[in-house]
């Protein structure tokens, strides 16, 4: 038997208000994670990962709550049902979060110490002279020069990426199991972007976390990630292993975001391939499926019947009806009309 | 890679001559920080030339000395043969007709309460001191078009109605309706979604053709980059590592840090990476000796501390600032596959 997933989501959707109207920035979106494992979200801007991240943390804006009818468990239990004394010390301890920018998530006039030291001491009751000597472990433990001197800094005196590493220490400062870590490299500089993930990692391993990480990055996703789910409108359209989405061979919403990126190994001036138009208005969505307007293979059916998630291969959902065609038929009409990425491709030289 | 020197500097058809180019912030408690340090490139006549390097390298900070945003503080800025550096007001901005500029971020660059039209028609306006003809008007709505915007439809709207994209779209036209010689781009689509960025990129390229533009293209992106620039201009610190063809520069890079950088983007097999000394990029205020980027380079020794490297020519057209090449630069078993 499989054993209990550590996170199963199922059918989680989020409503939102603005003005007076209610938008589903997340809609219908299932998916389970298993421990040590690491899972990636990609999309573009107003997909709604972000969101997604927010309501499995419990930390929705004012104006948007979880709809009825979703659910997520963490090891088999409802989290919406943890009893309150249970539930205070559930998130930030078991499922922490990691955001984007370090220098807002730091609170600019309370010293590094301070920050790191309320989490320990509320949820774990350490004593402060035990808070801090752990803090200080922390601050080593992610790579931080003279850790002790750290506490007593404000954030400002830190750079983006001594900051980051700071906020990934707090995220791991109460053993958490699960990590979310919402565009965790997207402020930083590449060598230093590389030095995160590379911790991330290192700390994966070392403690079997399993991750979410959200990126709009596909590339880094797929580097650092064992399984993928693609967003779009809300809804998950792609949903495999890391190298089976990055292949492009699935939705066409991910081939054509492949073809837009530009590749290293490409030679210059070479041509991309944009994907016309823009994501759809969530106060207006299409009646069928969602990338219908802007998809090369869409057909009538396409425009009138919204396409489920379903198994094209095996551990490989795609919610696109002519993928699913092809799928029965034989071949991928993806395969078909796309052109070979690695076409392109130079030989490297090994230096 | 303290690279200054002027090795790098060709004859032929060169449009954008830069020599020697110092920016000086200075701060409050009387200390200064040189933010562009001695920095000499060219650009020919149709050439699109891009500055990649992280925050703080002097990038953008460079991009705007050229255009005199302020002027700079030391060093020679060519336009076609004519130096800009010390041009009066009515000099100035002559050559700022020549020279337009499309930024980063595309909503906050364009004034909210106007409309299209009149954003575009604005330089024109400025230019003749008088309302806009209606040749001139023609012109704002063939740029609009030319950009992939409808006339009729955008002409008559404001920024905030626009996405992303479309504000970046009807920033290019603002530029380009003026009919410059030189366009130059500073992250113009760092803020975009990837679908958005390869749309961008295109209509770059093809006004590019359109209006035999000559570009230089500020970016920390290497893919972006590689996908628009005939030449590459790594820059580390205020100080340049490598100039050369871009093909050539990312292919076999010849100074470390280039070779790092490439190998710190995610596509790249982390098991095939070279070495990264860790750490992040030091103050500005106060760099290291000799070669600024000795703190963090694998291949740093004792001459590295004490003298600056002057940029070189590493083989025809690629030239770089370290006292280590001549050996072939390799790191480790890295290639730049991804």
């Amino acid at each position: 038997m499989e054993p209990t997933p550590l996170l199963d989501v199922v059918d989680q959707t989020v409503d939102l208000v603005t003005g007076d109207q209610t938008i589903q920035p997340v809609r219908s979106v299932s998916f389970q994670l298993r421990r040590g494992e690491t899972f990636g979200i990609v999309g573009e801007s107003g997909s709604g990962k972000s969101m997604l991240a927010k309501s499995l943390m419990h930390i929705l804006p004012d104006n948007a709550r979880v709809a009825a009818g979703s659910s997520v468990r963490y090891d088999g239990r409802r989290v919406d049902e943890l009893p309150s004394r249970e539930a205070r010390h559930f998130w930030g301890t078991k499922m922490a979060m990691v955001f984007q920018d370090p220098m807002t998530t730091l609170n600019p006039v309370r010293t590094i110490g301070a920050q790191m030291t309320d989490p320990l001491r509320y949820h774990l009751k350490l004593s402060r002279s035990a808070a801090r000597e752990r803090a200080a472990d922390l601050l080593a433990r992610v790579g931080l020069s003279e850790p002790k001197r750290r506490l007593g800094q404000h954030p400002h005196e830190l750079s983006g990426g001594m900051r980051q590493r700071v906020v990934i220490a707090m995220a791991l400062s109460c053993d958490p199991e699960l990590v979310i870590a919402d565009e965790p490299t997207t402020a930083l500089d590449v060598t230093v972007q590389r030095q995160i993930l590379d911790l991330l990692a290192d700390l994966r391993a070392e403690r079997d976390l399993a991750m979410v990480l959200i990126s709009h990055d596909l590339g880094l996703v797929s580097r650092h990630t064992d399984r993928v789910a693609v967003m779009y409108a809300g809804r998950f359209v792609e949903h495999a292993a890391s190298a089976a989405v990055f292949a492009g061979e699935g939705h066409p919403y991910t081939a054509a975001l492949l073809d837009s990126m530009p590749r290293f190994d490409a030679p210059s001036h070479t041509r991309l391939r944009s994907i016309e138009g823009r994501p759809p208005d969530l106060r207006a969505l299409p009646a069928g499926c969602s990338f219908a307007p802007r998809c090369r293979y869409a057909d009538d059916r396409c425009r009138q019947e919204r396409p489920r998630l379903l198994p094209v291969g095996p551990g490989h959902d795609v919610a696109c009806h002519r993928t699913e065609e092809a799928a029965a038929g034989a071949g991928t009409v993806l395969a078909l009309g796309r052109d070979d990425p690695h076409e392109l491709s130079i030989e490297q030289e090994v230096g | 890679m303290a690279g200054s020197g002027t090795a790098a500097l060709r004859d032929g058809d060169v449009v954008l001559r830069i020599e020697d180019l110092v920016v000086d912030y200075p701060l409050d408690d009387g200390q200064v920080l040189r933010a562009v340090d001695h920095v000499s490139f060219d650009v020919r006549r149709g050439e699109t030339v891009s500055i990649v390097g992280e925050s703080g390298c002097g990038k953008s900070t460079t991009a705007r000395a050229i255009l005199q945003l302020p002027p700079p503080d030391g060093g020679s800025v060519q336009l076609d043969g004519g130096e800009i550096t010390a041009l009066s007001k009515s000099g100035t901005r002559a050559m700022r007709q020549r020279m337009q500029m499309v930024f980063q971020n595309p909503i906050a660059s364009l004034n909210p309460r106007r409309r299209v039209r009149d954003i575009v028609g604005e330089g024109l306006a400025i230019r003749s001191g008088k309302r806009l003809t209606d040749a001139e008007k023609a012109r704002v709505d063939e740029t609009l078009d030319a950009v992939g915007l409808d006339p009729e439809s955008a002409g008559e709207r404001r920024p905030h109605e626009f996405s992303g994209g479309q504000c970046q779209r009807i920033s290019i036209a603002r530029a380009l309706v003026m009919d410059p010689e030189v366009l130059v781009c500073d992250e113009p689509v760092s803020a975009l979604d990837v679908s958005v960025q390869a749309q961008i990129l295109n209509l770059i390229e093809d006004m590019k053709d359109r209006y035999a533009l000559t570009i230089l293209f500020i970016s920390h992106d290497l893919s972006v980059v590689k996908n628009v620039s005939d030449r590459v201009v790594v820059m580390y610190l205020g100080k340049i590592c490598e100039i050369g063809p871009v093909d050539a520069v990312f292919h076999s890079p010849a100074h470390p840090y280039t070779r790092i950088l490439i190998d710190s983007m995610p596509e790249v097999d982390p098991d095939s990476r070279a070495e990264l000394i860790p750490g992040d990029v030091p103050s500005p205020l106060n760099p290291p000796s000799g070669c600024r980027f000795r703190t963090r380079c694998p291949r740093a020794d004792e001459r590295c501390r004490e003298e600056a490297p002057v940029i070189r020519a590493f083989e025809p057209d690629h030239f770089v600032a370290c006292h280590h090449v001549g050996v072939p630069v390799s790191l480790g078993p890295a290639s730049a596959q991804v």
